[in-house]
């Protein structure tokens, strides 16, 4: 039933040009920036910088496009995030999914679910550009996979902040708007707190536990960070839509 | 043996303080079609919305088919199949594609869905209109798609509220002879402020005033409430109301301003023969003669008045 919702949610997304514009758009965005990275190791790289101070390939080209994708992302997620519930409501087609024999916990994971699945499409992209890589030189493949892991749990835990949003409002725009300040702040938490980087509102933010990823280290204190903030947007997203039905 | 697909008891809705529905209990049994009547903001969408567990009742409970709502949501919305006032649909769906989605998530096991799809297309008239896109339908056809959705995991029960709004009058006979046709398999529930709709469609007519049941029951005792003893006569050369009164079993006359007469007669009596023999033999010039029937409206506001004045 799950992934009923999900496939449902997919297919509006193909549906409308929207899925494929953001698609097309992303897959530009990524490609020239792996260009410029490949380019610019082959400037940087090739005598400018003393050999103690090198970097691989994989490092030079992947730092500088698994950071711009969490940063792209922070755009794209609340865009394609506001519709899911919000243009329901407006729409009033949630009593369609009220009606059929699905729990809200079932209807809530399924939207989760079809939009992660659509990220995951643009991820997996951004996997095989790094790792066409390894056709020239010997990738880091553990590197790879960290990025690729930490920024699927960041995209993930960016779409449970949004599907929640959008369960608060009837303006998909609102919804929109309202997701990308929340997630911003989130994400720049820790420069606020730069000085002082034991605080715990430094824990809160999400770039403080991406950060790990991308330099390739897996810690468990970092997946339980944003398994337990996709968990507690979604309960939260739960408990909005039965308050729908009990207040009306 | 009648099966009691669904059973109301004591469905109360409170909004902020005020009682939208109150005590509302009433039960239907399989196959039969029951109306639900009721001005503006009485209550008739809320009951509806309780019955499909899209709205948590404050009081009271539904059961569909002995399968509570409240207690096992799943199973009994498994049961129904509804039609909200607005239909809702995906518009950016072609017809095929949205009906399969519903079919899906009604349950319909994969095998079946594309048979499932294709008889609810054909039951509601719209097996042309497969691969538009729903946007594009009329108002009409939106909803009909509306009832495709309701009807394709064949469910027991059938609620559908104001089904025929925005519809011309072709498609509203269409859409109430399929309704009657539902009716032989399935319960259905429909919510509606047409009158004559309910008289042709319906075997139980509930009439929902201010929240609360004034009127609940069989759709003859609606009809008999109706018939009034009273003949309308229309005469060229109208005679006084004294040989009129001489015919056996009239027992009053009346002339309207219209230049009818309203004769009453005595129940059980059925005057019209003596009535329209006299006339002939006497040259009165008959040119009408039916029974007067107080309209459907007139009880319907008979008995909304009367919860006013109580």
């Amino acid at each position: 039933m799950i992934i009923n919702i999900a496939r449902k949610e997919l297919k509006s997304l193909f549906a409308s040009p929207m899925g494929w514009v953001v698609l097309a758009l992303l897959q530009f965005v990524f490609g020239t920036f792996f260009l410029i990275g490949i380019d610019q190791y082959f400037q940087t790289m090739s005598g400018a910088v003393r050999p103690e101070l090198r970097v691989g390939v994989t490092e030079s080209v992947g730092h500088s496009l698994f950071s711009i994708a969490s940063f792209v992302m922070l755009f794209t997620v609340p865009l394609l995030s506001m519709r899911l519930i919000s243009e329901e409501r407006r729409q009033q087609t949630l009593t369609f999914l009220f009606s059929a024999p699905l729990s809200l916990i079932e209807i809530v994971l399924g939207k989760f679910l079809g939009l992660v699945t659509f990220l995951t499409i643009v991820i997996a992209f951004m996997a095989a550009m790094m790792s066409s890589l390894n056709l020239w030189a010997d990738v880091d493949f553990g590197y790879i996979s960290a990025n690729v892991i930490g920024l699927w749990l960041l995209v993930a835990s960016f779409s449970a902040l949004g599907v929640y949003v959008s369960s608060l409002t009837q303006q998909p725009v609102v919804a929109a708007i309202l997701s990308f300040i929340i997630l911003f702040g989130l994400l720049i938490l820790d420069y606020f707190f730069a000085g002082d980087p034991s605080n715990t509102m430094t824990y809160l933010s999400l770039m403080h536990h991406f950060d790990p990823f991308s330099r390739g280290l897996l810690d468990t204190r970092d997946f339980a960070y944003f398994l337990l903030f996709i968990i507690t947007f979604l309960t939260l997203t739960v408990r909005r839509l039965d308050a729908d039905r009990l207040r009306g | 043996m009648t099966t009691l697909t669904v059973e109301a008891s004591d469905l109360t809705r409170i909004y902020g303080g005020r009682e939208a529905v109150r005590d509302v209990n009433f039960t239907l049994s399989k196959g039969e079609v029951l109306g639900f009547l009721g001005p503006n903001g009485a209550g008739k969408s809320t009951t509806m919305k309780m019955l499909t567990g899209n709205l948590a009742p404050s009081r009271g409970s539904v059961k569909v088919c002995g399968i509570d709502m409240i207690d096992n949501p799943k199973e009994a919305k498994a049961l129904i199949g509804y039609l909200p006032e607005e239909p809702p649909l995906y518009k950016e769906f072609t017809v095929d594609e949205f009906l399969t989605i519903a079919a899906r998530l009604h349950r319909v096991s994969s095998r079946h869905i594309k048979k499932a799809v294709q008889v609810a297309k054909e039951r509601c008239g719209l097996t042309e209109m497969g691969s538009r896109l729903i946007e594009n339908l009329s108002k009409g056809y939106k909803q009909r798609v509306g009832i495709a959705q309701a009807i394709i995991h064949n469910p027991m029960v059938v609620i559908l509220d104001e089904p025929t709004v925005g519809l011309d009058p072709i498609q509203i006979r269409d859409i109430r002879a399929l309704i009657k046709d539902l009716g032989g398999e399935h319960s259905v529930i429909l919510s509606t402020h047409i009158l004559p709709e309910v008289e042709m469609i319906c075997d139980h007519v509930q009439i929902i005033h201010k929240g609360e049941l004034v009127f609940n029951g069989s759709i003859d005792v609606l009809k008999n409430q109706r018939n009034s003893n009273k003949l309308l006569l229309g005469l060229s050369k109208p005679p006084s109301h004294d040989e009129l009164l001489k015919i056996p079993g009239i027992v009053g006359v009346e002339t309207l301003p219209t230049g009818l007469l309203r004769v009453q007669y005595a129940v059980g009596e059925a005057p019209a023969e003596q009535l329209v023999q006299a006339a002939v033999s006497n040259h009165w010039g008959l040119y009408r003669i039916n029974p007067d029937q107080t309209t459907l409206e007139e009880v319907f506001v008979q008995l909304t008045f009367q919860d006013l004045a109580a």
